[in-house]
């Protein structure tokens, strides 16, 4: 079966792809109401971070198998 | 008060948590073909992953929602939580008590019980211990239902039913295998999903100098005010702190409750399982980053005027619990949003998860192959673990809404584990070390001390004593007297096993030859290089663990 770390790198993956495009939405269209420190922009490099770690975990697992 | 409002992209990060973890339940069903499959992962698992299950398993969201209020509500004195009160015990575990456990073959810890001891003292630890997480599982199914009422609006009865449904049908389809997968993705889950209000946090204090430069002296130490239990917030001396929670409640948790202990018995050897709870040591230490400074970082702009920042009240009540949902109410755009949300639903699921594959073990081999149904085929037993853990959580969603109709039961739960855990890790700890105590011993010396944390919590609730006699302090915190009570429930039971030891029928030692220590071979080294041994971590994760406590001292 596929080691769990492929699992994680890919749902890693999926899920820093939706945060990162929410950011960069909300950096070109910015919300009336915003939270603290909206303008760090947390959404665009968090995602980012998450979706590298992600891809990381991906590329480095996607043909291993485990018994 | 303000809820999250969760968007478009919120409710689709969580769909995708929700596609994922019924995607690998249905995935790995096919990898599960016997009962060493069902109930222990086929022993296959790498140290790393099952280490950082065992971590997981015991990383909840009740866990991180209320450390960061007690950090709030106590200061930095809940590191010891972390830190004093749980690395040594992690250490302890994979050095000295796994070899027993693992090279033993067993499927629990009660399981150890029958082969040290008899079949009696399995079944009182079993019984116990399945009763324990029925009630654990359960009120940490309405804790959450509590929290998504508050924060999201949602429906009491949507939310206990969506999550145990989805939790009965992976654990159901494919066992320990699938908790640990999830375990593991929630893991990620919570470091990603909530270490960024830790970071934005710091970021709006202006850094951690400024975060301890505004909070009381005696919040930002952790031995230093130990010395008069006046002197700090959670009102216990260091003698308390050490003998309480670093001795008895870490030790008997962390050895002894089969929740976690179940995650080193699916490594693929003895070395991986040894390495299993120090590898777990070094992030757990890291966990405070997240509960402490975010707790501390939440007091600081409590106490700055026109920051806006301030704690729910329920009926004049401060409610600590909501420090972490209003923090990530306050910095989280849509998106993570959903990622906050996810990763406070993973901790639930995975702690409920977590619960219930350790009581489908229990419950199928302790109670039910050992009384019901002594010869009981592979097959059955699987089919007895898959029909247990559909019970299991039925039972949990009773205890959930028996919760909701009490919702004081949510403050005993720290007093839970002293009933049954503080007794037990003195039963082991005898079991494993002396080879002269004898089943009778062990026995009694379990019921009894079980039996002496119960009236001591009762003595203590109804006013039958002053808790100052149990704490040896006149100031004593609720959190004093759960970990000295924890301390006297242990020093009983390990007293009257040793006398009733004396007294009664001792085991033949051919029988006691792997589970106790004297008649059981060294643990093999066969040429291992030092610095890859167990033993080598070990000494490095104490290193750190003195660093830290110095550093904060």
């Amino acid at each position: 079966m596929k080691p769990i770390w492929y699992f994680v790198g890919l749902f890693l993956t999926v899920t820093g792809l939706v945060v990162l495009a929410s950011g960069i939405y909300d950096l070109i269209n910015p919300p009336v109401e915003k939270t603290v420190l909206a303008n760090l922009h947390a959404g665009v490099w968090w995602g980012g971070i998450i979706l590298l770690s992600g891809l990381l975990f991906y590329v480095v697992n996607r043909k291993k198998t485990v018994e | 008060m303000a809820t999250f409002t969760l968007s478009i992209v919120d409710w689709l990060i969580l769909a995708i948590y929700f596609a994922f973890i019924l995607g690998l339940g249905y995935y790995l069903k096919r990898f599960t073909k016997s009962q060493e499959d069902y109930f222990l992962a086929g022993r296959k698992n790498s140290a790393w992953v099952a280490g950082i299950a065992f971590l997981s398993a015991n990383l909840g969201a009740l866990e991180l929602l209320g450390m960061t209020g007690n950090t709030y509500k106590y200061g930095m004195y809940v590191a010891h939580f972390y830190w004093v009160g749980a690395v040594p015990a992690m250490l302890f575990l994979g050095l000295y008590m796994m070899p027993f456990y693992y090279s033993s073959r067993i499927h629990s810890v009660p399981g150890y019980l029958k082969l040290r001891f008899d079949e009696r003292t399995r079944v009182l630890n079993g019984i116990a211990f399945g009763v324990m997480t029925l009630l654990v599982s359960g009120i940490n199914l309405y804790a959450m239902a509590l929290v998504l009422r508050t924060f999201l609006g949602w429906d009491w009865n949507v939310s206990i039913i969506v999550s145990a449904a989805t939790v009965a049908f992976y654990v159901t389809l494919s066992g320990l295998m699938s908790a640990i997968f999830t375990e593991i993705i929630q893991f990620f889950l919570i470091w990603f999903g909530l270490f960024l209000v830790t970071i934005l946090g710091i970021v709006e204090v202006g850094g951690v100098d400024q975060v301890l430069k505004n909070i009381p002296a005696s919040f930002g130490t952790l031995w230093s005010t130990s010395g008069d239990a006046s002197q700090n917030g959670m009102e216990i001396t260091w003698a308390g702190i050490v003998l309480g929670l670093g001795f008895v409640l870490s030790f008997g948790y962390w050895t002894t409750d089969f929740l976690v202990v179940q995650r080193a018995f699916s490594a693929k050897n003895l070395r991986a399982a040894r390495m299993t709870p120090i590898i777990a040591s070094f992030p757990k230490m890291a966990v405070p980053v997240i509960v402490v400074l975010t707790g501390l970082v939440a007091l600081v702009l409590a106490k700055t005027p026109g920051s806006g920042f301030a704690l729910l009240q329920d009926g004049g009540k401060i409610n600590y619990d909501s420090t972490l949902p209003l923090l990530i109410m306050r910095y989280y755009p849509h998106g993570l949003v959903g990622l906050g949300v996810s990763a406070l639903l993973a901790g639930f699921m995975a702690g409920q998860a977590g619960n219930i594959s350790a009581f489908n073990t229990v419950w199928t081999y302790d109670v039910y192959r050992a009384i019901i149904n002594k010869n009981a085929s592979d097959a059955n037993l699987m089919w007895v673990g898959r029909i247990s853990t559909v019970v299991g959580v039925c039972l949990s969603v009773v205890t959930a809404y028996w919760a909701m109709g009490f919702p004081s039961i949510m403050d005993y739960m720290q007093a839970i584990f002293s009933w049954v855990n503080a007794p037990l890790f003195a039963t082991m700890l005898l079991g494993m070390f002396v080879v002269w105590i004898t089943p009778a011993g062990a026995f009694w010396g379990l019921l009894v001390g079980m039996g002496t944390s119960i009236t001591m919590f009762l003595a203590v609730k109804f006013q039958w004593i002053d808790p100052a006699r149990i704490t040896l302090s006149s100031a004593a915190s609720d959190m004093a007297v759960n970990f000295w009570r924890a301390w006297w429930a242990w020093l009983v039971c390990f007293v009257t096993t040793i006398i009733i030891s004396l007294f009664t029928k001792k085991k033949p030692r051919e029988e006691l030859i792997g589970l106790v220590k004297g008649l059981t071979p060294e643990t093999a080294r066969d040429g291992i290089p030092f610095m890859k041994r167990p033993e080598f971590y070990a000494i490095l994760s104490a290193i750190v663990l003195v660093i830290l406590n110095v550093y904060f001292w």
